[in-house]
């Protein structure tokens, strides 16, 4: 069962691409994107996208870390294994620093990454886009604009007369063959 | 100032400023394409002989190296020098000096990134792959170091038949966790960065795939392709993927910055937090910060140089890259140097007669040569590099480099064994030498690190494709070159 996934549009500057992006945001489409090889400068607000969200993950990592640490060590030195060392006292938060501060930055460092796992839908490997051949060069030298089918404004002819409006190298179809 | 009459006088002629145009990062104004094929062909060809016959020794090196490790855990550490009173020795001086190289590839993907120096982004893979496998090096000898290696794991707060715990007031614990954690976040970091590079490799792949239908060759290709791209994630270079992973790698950016400084300043804590006259000092979490800064700039630049040549990377490692690495390396070699001048003086001006005598030995006792070795290649030889010709000249960058090697090696050794040769009473007084398990034991785990550079660069982008790219004319959409509409004024 295949059916149509959306239909991509290839350019061959930074330069294009831009322009179409902010046509095809003008337009009102919702399920749309645009595919570089590498982070175009100034595409996020000509998609109008806003502040990634990744911090959050960061920071309650790294909170979790710091917490952890501290109690962890609280717990085996002051509590269940509790014996003075070289007269120092049994819990002190600055010993006790340096172990918390690398959980600190080891949990802080594993939500950024996760964060963006999560926030990108990420691992995907079976995407209807990695099964086109001119879209391979989109981690090359080519740029891409995809408007899904299923976006509220997608329509056959109209939405192929806007991209075609906005100068591309290539228009085509891609089908979801899951 | 205006004139007496009133009349305001022009003193100086209007003149349009002239547009100082910055030496391009990818000479000969190259496409983009031209990046990704000159990358990928190095991962997708064959690999020349020399590499063969490299990794033939490194190999060999490495298991030599395993082989006196595992010596070394059957018969004891009485095979090693160490004894009453330097019970401190190679492997200690090892452990820190692989540790430091491993932080200059940190300052190259961390701080050079914060900073946006732009002419990282072809130096930064590389860099961080000799990170990880420096670490990996170093975290070998102290757990080897610690006599009953199969009790090493007593180091982590796993809970034990005993029912007691790690002493987490000790350094030697938070070296522990610094290094586990700089590994891990470095092996993070580093495998982040390749996410959109292993999916141009698994999208090249699959469309030469095409061209072949059974086979060895068509095995190989659809095993590369679910390899490769299983570690892409499925990346397809959307630009709302792009958003959240351009702020996750700023994230891990500022998360590495104040890691590569805790980690190099803990293992100073593992000798300042002592009170051995020569290790009890203030000044050593900066010193060694600068130290291994210095130190993996010239492993770095030991490894690029002829990796450039090689694989003819010269248009993308420019000499405008060595050039700069050079200056950083004539920045830290002088903080180092200042560090060993401080290091007397405060000798001398704090009026303890112990620390005072552990610093006159080190230059003058029995370990002189150790120390003068140390204040040539780490004080002298960088400041060569203030001449450009020195900068600009890459077989003489090369020699220079591997002296820093050198003598951030002996800086190690006159650092671990000078200040314990002598004790306070005379009787406890000794002389330190490497035995042959010692020396070979530290060669071969230049096979293991050269084994597994070989590999990376047999495997993976050595270049960062997406960031080099990303730092290109052709990439900026406001330039001529990546398509925007000539300015008005219309030069050429």
């Amino acid at each position: 069962m295949s059916q149509p996934y959306a239909i991509i549009a290839e350019y061959d500057t930074p330069a294009d691409i831009m322009a179409a992006a902010e046509k095809v945001r003008a337009a009102g489409y919702e399920k749309w994107d645009v595919h570089t090889p590498f982070p175009v400068h100034g595409m996020d607000d000509a998609m109008g996208l806003d502040n990634a969200k990744v911090g959050w993950f960061t920071f309650f990592g790294g909170i979790t870390g710091l917490t952890a640490g501290m109690l962890m060590i609280y717990f085996m030195n002051k509590v269940d294994y509790d014996i003075v060392v070289g007269g120092k006292p049994l819990f002190s938060g600055f010993y006790a620093f340096p172990v918390a501060y690398e959980m600190t930055i080891l949990l802080g460092a594993f939500g950024s990454l996760g964060g963006m796992f999560i926030l990108n839908r990420l691992p995907r490997h079976h995407h209807p886009l990695l099964t086109n051949d001119r879209f391979a060069a989109v981690t090359d030298d080519k740029f891409f604009v995809v408007i899904e089918c299923e976006d509220p404004a997608y329509d056959d002819v109209a939405t192929r007369a806007l991209l075609e409006g906005t100068d591309p190298q290539h228009i085509e179809m891609v089908e979801d063959t899951q | 100032m205006s004139a007496a009459a009133g009349q305001p006088v022009q003193v100086v002629e209007t003149h349009t400023p002239k547009e100082l145009v910055r030496q391009p990062l990818v000479l000969n104004n190259r496409p983009l394409g031209w990046i990704t094929e000159q990358v990928c062909s190095i991962v997708e060809g064959k690999m020349p002989k020399w590499w063969n016959v490299a990794f033939v020794v490194s190999f060999l090196m490495m298991l030599m190296c395993f082989g006196y490790i595992g010596y070394l855990i059957t018969t004891g550490v009485g095979v090693w020098g160490l004894n009453h009173p330097v019970a401190w020795g190679w492997a200690i001086v090892n452990f820190v000096f692989w540790i430091g190289i491993g932080h200059a590839g940190t300052l190259i993907s961390a701080i050079l990134f914060l900073l946006r120096q732009k002419w990282r982004c072809s130096i930064n893979r590389t860099a961080e792959a000799m990170t990880i496998f420096a670490v990996i090096c170093a975290g070998i000898f102290p757990g080897i170091h610690v006599g009953r290696i199969w009790l090493a794991w007593w180091l982590f707060p796993i809970p034990n038949a005993h029912g007691i715990w790690p002493q987490f007031r000790s350094p030697l614990l938070w070296d522990v966790f610094a290094v586990s954690t700089y590994f891990t976040v470095s092996l993070l970091f580093w495998y982040m960065g390749l996410i959109p590079d292993l999916a141009t490799i698994r999208d090249r792949l699959r469309i030469a795939g095409k061209k072949l239908n059974s086979g060895l060759d068509w095995m190989i290709n659809r095993f590369k392709q679910f390899t490769y791209g299983f570690f892409a994630m499925g990346w397809t270079g959307s630009n709302r993927h792009w958003r959240n992973y351009e702020k996750a790698y700023l994230l891990l950016a500022g998360l590495s910055t104040p890691l590569v400084l805790s980690v190099h300043s803990i293992v100073s804590f593992d000798f300042a937090v002592s009170q051995v006259p020569g290790w009890h000092t203030t000044i050593f979490p900066p010193y060694f910060v600068a130290g291994a800064v210095f130190s993996g700039f010239g492993m770095v630049l030991t490894l690029m140089i002829p990796m450039r040549a090689l694989f003819k990377l010269e248009e993308i490692i420019t000499i405008r890259h060595l050039e700069l690495m050079c200056k950083v390396i004539i920045a830290t070699g002088s903080i180092v140097g200042y560090a060993y001048g401080m290091e007397f003086f405060i000798a001398w001006y704090g009026g303890n007669p112990y620390e005072l005598y552990a610093f006159k030995n080190r230059a003058f006792g029995p370990y002189w040569w150790a120390y003068w070795t140390m204040i040539s290649c780490n004080v002298i030889s960088p400041q060569l590099f203030w001449f450009q010709w020195c900068r600009t000249s890459p077989w003489f960058i090369f020699i220079v480099s591997i002296f820093v090697n050198i003598g951030m090696w002996f800086e190690r050794f006159v650092i671990v064994v000078t200040s314990l040769h002598r004790d306070y009473l005379p009787s406890s007084w000794g002389y330190y030498s490497p035995t042959r398990v010692d020396i070979l034991t530290f060669v071969g785990t230049f096979g293991l690190f050269m084994t597994l550079f070989l590999l990376f660069i047999r495997y993976l982008p050595t270049i960062a494709i997406s960031e080099a790219k990303g730092v290109t004319p052709q990439a900026d959409p406001h330039h001529e070159l990546g398509g925007a509409k000539p300015k008005q004024e219309g030069a050429h």
